[in-house]
């Protein structure tokens, strides 16, 4: 399991961000991703594949590999490592590929 | 002497292939499988990853409706292509495991304004009326017949034309499916290895120079794309191929729901969404994409199916088509250096059916049909003169 480096520098003063992951509260840290902060609470599945259903989480955390896809506020295959986290967000699981259409 | 290096072995000291297929994309692979299943000793010539590969770049249309507007035997050709294509297929799946996700359910031509209902009319009314043309059904749909196969189109879309006949593959697993059969099937794949020059003997065998030494072959096969113009030369083919650029946005793998391809949009087998075709005269710059384009492109597939809007993209690429001057296949034996064939056309997928199990025999067989005239490149003389 990841573990937050509290030797960082600033990293204790930023204050403290609730969210929500699959309905459940996950505490961390101002200025977080949300991948960060989920990996820094002990979740590394973030979504299953469109193709295996098998599950996958954050490999480059820099924007590139598309493998942290998650729901946030109902919205399908957002970046996890791309989006700051906020107070009250809620973050979902996804399960296949996401859905389109009216 | 140096030991650590050794020099290209002497002609005579190589084996002597059936045949040399130049070209490792979809024409060349095509062609080569349907040789090995004639021939015992077959090679293929590739390049790098340097190499242009339109193959790489294309949509995946299986496409009939449109094509043959003054080449009927285009037409006659592709039908004939889009028949054997389940055979294909399944044998492709039999012999080296990669199912190419074939579908042949019919597509579709959007139409999006009264003036493009008009001119479609016009147009494929007069594409099937050509004498000797290929007949298949085609049916202009209204908005609401349209919309019973497309759930979600925008409030644009006027109507489509159909066709039963038109259908789709996934071009990556195709070309990797040859491939894996060249393993299988024994056939020599070579890469990092093109053509430099060809020369034949007063025996009539090939004699290929590459990078990695020389090679000899009985038959020859220029199946390289815009390489067949600068090779063809050499052996008395006159293959006047130049490179039209199309461009292609990717967007986001989502559930399946797309089952009728259009000839601009369609949907992956895995779910993720292209949309094209852009055509431009823009040289060998395959390494650029434009926003004007890919605006163009976004533009009208989000006024055929709205939803798109809110769909991520998430690459573009571009990619060199290899057109002919008038835009048709060329298939033709060269009359001075008898055995060595040239195969170009921009629809590499369409016709992978027709090279491997039509026009392949031909060439095993050393003479390619009396109907296929039509694709000689003499064509282009009488233009001229």
């Amino acid at each position: 399991m990841l573990r937050r480096l509290d030797a960082v520098t600033g990293q204790s003063s930023r204050p403290i961000v609730r969210f929500e992951f699959n309905g459940r509260p996950v505490e961390c840290r101002a200025g977080d991703s949300v991948a960060a902060a989920l990996l820094a609470s002990g979740h590394d599945a973030f979504r299953e594949t469109a193709i295996s259903g098998r599950p996958r989480g954050p490999w480059c955390m820099m924007g590139v590999c598309y493998e942290c896809l998650v729901t946030i506020d109902g919205q399908a295959n957002r970046q996890a490592c791309m989006t700051p986290v906020r107070d009250g967000m809620r973050v979902e699981q996804q399960h296949g590929a996401r859905e389109v259409g009216p | 002497m140096n030991h650590t290096r050794s020099a290209a072995p002497a002609a005579s000291a190589s084996p002597v292939y059936d045949a040399v297929v130049v070209g490792g994309g979809l024409v060349g692979s095509a062609l080569a499988w349907g040789l090995r299943r004639r021939l015992d000793k077959v090679a293929v010539l590739d390049e790098g990853d340097v190499a242009y590969r339109a193959s790489r770049g294309n949509f995946g249309l299986i496409w009939v409706q449109s094509k043959g507007m003054g080449m009927p035997r285009y037409g006659v050709w592709t039908m004939a292509s889009r028949g054997r294509w389940p055979e294909l297929a399944a044998q492709l799946l039999e012999e080296s495991g990669v199912d190419v996700q074939l579908e042949q359910n019919g597509g579709l031509h959007v139409l999006l304004t009264d003036e493009e209902v008009e001119a479609r009319i016009a147009f494929m009314t007069n594409l099937l009326a050509q004498p000797g043309m290929s007949q298949y059904d085609w049916k202009l749909l209204d908005r609401r017949e349209t919309a019973e196969l497309v759930p979600g189109i925008g409030p644009e879309v006027r109507g489509a034309s159909w066709t039963p006949v038109d259908g789709i593959a996934n071009p990556l697993k195709l070309l990797r499916a040859f491939h894996t059969t060249f393993q299988r099937n024994g056939v020599d794949y070579r890469p990092e290895c093109p053509a430099r020059t060809i020369t034949r003997q007063s025996d009539g065998v090939f004699v290929i120079d590459t990078p990695r030494g020389l090679l000899q072959a009985q038959r020859l096969v220029l199946a390289c794309g815009l390489s067949n113009k600068a090779l063809g030369e050499q052996v008395g083919l006159h293959v006047p191929v130049r490179p039209q650029r199309g461009q292609i946005i990717v967007l986001e793998r989502t559930r399946r729901v797309l089952h009728t391809p259009m000839v601009t949009l369609r949907q992956m087998d895995e779910g993720s969404w292209l949309i094209g075709d852009s055509q431009e005269e823009a040289g060998y710059a395959d390494n650029e994409v434009a926003l004007p384009i890919l605006g163009t492109l976004a533009d009208r597939a989000v006024r055929t199916l709205p939803a798109l809007r809110d769909v991520g993209v998430v690459r573009t690429w571009s990619a060199l088509r290899v057109m002919s001057k008038d835009g048709f296949p060329i298939y033709e034996q060269s009359a001075t250096c008898p055995g060595a064939f040239v195969a170009t056309c921009h629809s590499g997928v369409t016709l992978a059916a027709a090279h491997a199990l039509i026009l392949a025999p031909m060439i095993a067989d050393g003479a390619l049909a009396a109907d296929m005239a039509p694709f000689s490149p003499r064509r282009f003389h009488v233009e001229a003169a």
